[in-house]
């Protein structure tokens, strides 16, 4: 047969999403160019906007002194204490109250009751019950992440599929071993979505912990800049935290890869 | 070891304070060795009494008991069972998964691995043992729920529509190598389904259960050579046996689509 054909075309085209590795770098670059060029121009004074190159000659200057690492070493080590704290809590209270019909009588009024209150105006709190110290820093983080932890934890489960909870009756598993090899690992992606949730909680926390009665860490250097007006060091600061949550987030992936094999090789 | 099914029923009571009679005094023997299938309409309470013999859930009324010697069967269980939906742990590897059972009898590591390996071997699955349940076919991943059920040993296998999840020419080739593991352990099986031809090609007996509440219709003795072939779907006794039972059930599967 002749006559007039039209082709038939992939009308799904425009869906396919493809990864831009270039865009990404010039992005990035691009801003930074920006801001080099912004500043240099002198159209705002460097008080107010110090340049990258700037900010980066005086975490240089600071790498030397020994400044950085007295205050990341720390930052880190509250960060630290206080994350695997709250999240070790966390993940035994959501396991305790998403199996045990006790444990979750008593604990989700109690959890829902205390998990909206912002956990910052707690601190005063705990400053009063554990004192100036490290004690209270590392406390108030800990709560921020056990919140997220037990919540997912918990969530995580209860979705555990009840087949695989009857498979491993049916071959001779009792309480703990389904605890353990059931639940757990059905609960394994929502413990690593709660854990990025509390990462980003205890970042936030530890520097408002840090802007009080403390001589060091991260928190203290931005406020501490800030009061003396050093804008150069205080973005060494704020950049410091930003790589912070770039490096724990990153670190999270590569752990999450690492703990759940089953999912990250299709 | 036989298992005697001793006028078990169940009720369930529903959301709204009916009671439900699933099953109602259901009576039969699974000789040692046998291959019994269990076969009816759907909604029959087949997969209810299947859960009860493997002790995952209480009957209402009568019990279930498991006849014979028990010494000398060592870390071995009752019953082990193959689901419908594979129901295996994806977190586990082929291996990690046959290793379950043994593993919750408190086998020794180096012990569950070779006895692991024997059952992998011989549901065919050797080379896969690394892989990931998400890794391996629908076929493939019955067959490790078959060998995680062989590694504890069980005295009576319990398959509940083993195949029904696989497509139809994978089902066939399951159905012949099931048979041919059955020839080489010997098995006690107990094996639902709701296919007539998968029946009586397979089991020694059939054992006809009516829909709600279920109860024994018939038992069907199927008066076919081993080892079965696919040719014998054609021969007389075969084909007798799959009228009679469908003659059976006729009615109550039609009574059933219309529920």
């Amino acid at each position: 047969m002749t006559g007039p054909r039209t082709a038939v075309e992939d009308r799904t085209r425009f869906l396919v999403r493809r990864d831009h590795p270039w865009w990404r770098v010039l992005a990035v670059a691009g801003i930074l160019l920006a801001w080099e060029l912004f500043a240099r121009a002198g159209w705002v004074p460097v008080l107010f906007l110090p340049s990258p190159i700037g900010v980066l000659r005086e975490g240089a200057d600071m790498v030397v002194s020994g400044e950085i690492v007295t205050h990341l070493a720390a930052s880190l080590q509250r960060l630290v204490f206080g994350f695997v704290l709250g999240a070790a809590l966390g993940i035994a209270v959501g396991v305790a109250v998403g199996f045990f019909s006790i444990a979750e009588a008593v604990g989700t009024p109690v959890i829902a009751a205390t998990f909206p209150i912002p956990k910052i105006a707690l601190l005063p709190l705990l400053i009063l019950w554990l004192g100036l110290g490290e004690a209270s820093k590392i406390a108030v983080i800990a709560l921020g992440v056990f919140f997220p932890m037990a919540i997912n934890t918990y969530t995580g489960v209860r979705q555990a599929d009840p087949l695989l909870v009857r498979a491993a009756v049916a071959f001779g598993a009792r309480r703990w071993s389904v605890i353990r090899k059931v639940m757990l690992p059905s609960a394994l992606p929502m413990i690593f979505a709660g854990l990025r949730l509390g990462a980003g909680t205890a970042l936030l926390l530890l520097v408002a912990a840090e802007m009080i009665a403390v001589e060091s860490g991260i928190g203290f250097l931005v406020l501490h800049a800030g009061n003396l007006m050093q804008t150069t060091k205080l973005m060494v600061g704020i950049v410091l935290l930003s790589l912070l949550g770039v490096l724990s987030h990153w670190s999270l992936n590569r752990l999450e890869r690492l703990a759940i094999p089953w999912r990250h090789d299709h | 070891m036989r298992v005697v099914v001793d006028r078990v029923s169940k009720t369930y009571t529903d959301r709204s304070g009916r009671s439900i009679d699933a099953l109602r005094d259901v009576a039969f023997t699974v000789e040692a060795e046998e291959f019994v299938a269990l076969l009816g309409p759907s909604g029959c309470g087949k997969s209810t009494l299947l859960n009860i013999i493997a002790g995952l859930l209480a009957p209402t009324g009568g019990g279930v008991w498991f006849d014979g010697d028990r010494t000398g069967t060592g870390d071995a269980m009752l019953s082990a069972m193959v689901f419908q939906e594979f129901a295996l742990f994806p977190w586990r590897t082929a291996q990690k998964n046959v290793e379950f059972g043994l593993e919750e009898a408190g086998v020794p590591a180096a012990e569950r691995a070779t006895r692991a390996r024997r059952y992998i071997e011989l549901t065919g699955l050797a080379g896969f043992e690394t892989r990931y349940p998400h890794q391996l076919s629908g076929g493939m991943r019955q067959r490790v729920g078959i060998a995680r059920a062989l590694a504890v040993e069980p005295a009576v296998l319990l398959m509940d529509e083993p195949f029904s999840a696989l497509d139809a020419q994978t089902r066939q080739l399951m159905q012949e190598e099931l048979l041919g593991i059955w020839d080489r352990t010997r098995k006690t099986i107990l094996y639902v389904t709701h296919n007539i031809q998968e029946a009586v090609y397979m089991a020694d007996r059939v054992v006809v259960l009516s829909r709600r509440p279920g109860q024994v219709l018939a038992e069907v003795p199927i008066e076919l050579d081993r080892p079965r072939t696919e040719h014998m779907a054609g021969e007389p006794a075969f084909i007798e046996a799959a009228d009679h039972i469908w003659s059976l059930i006729k009615a109550q599967a039609r009574a059933a689509i219309a529920e």
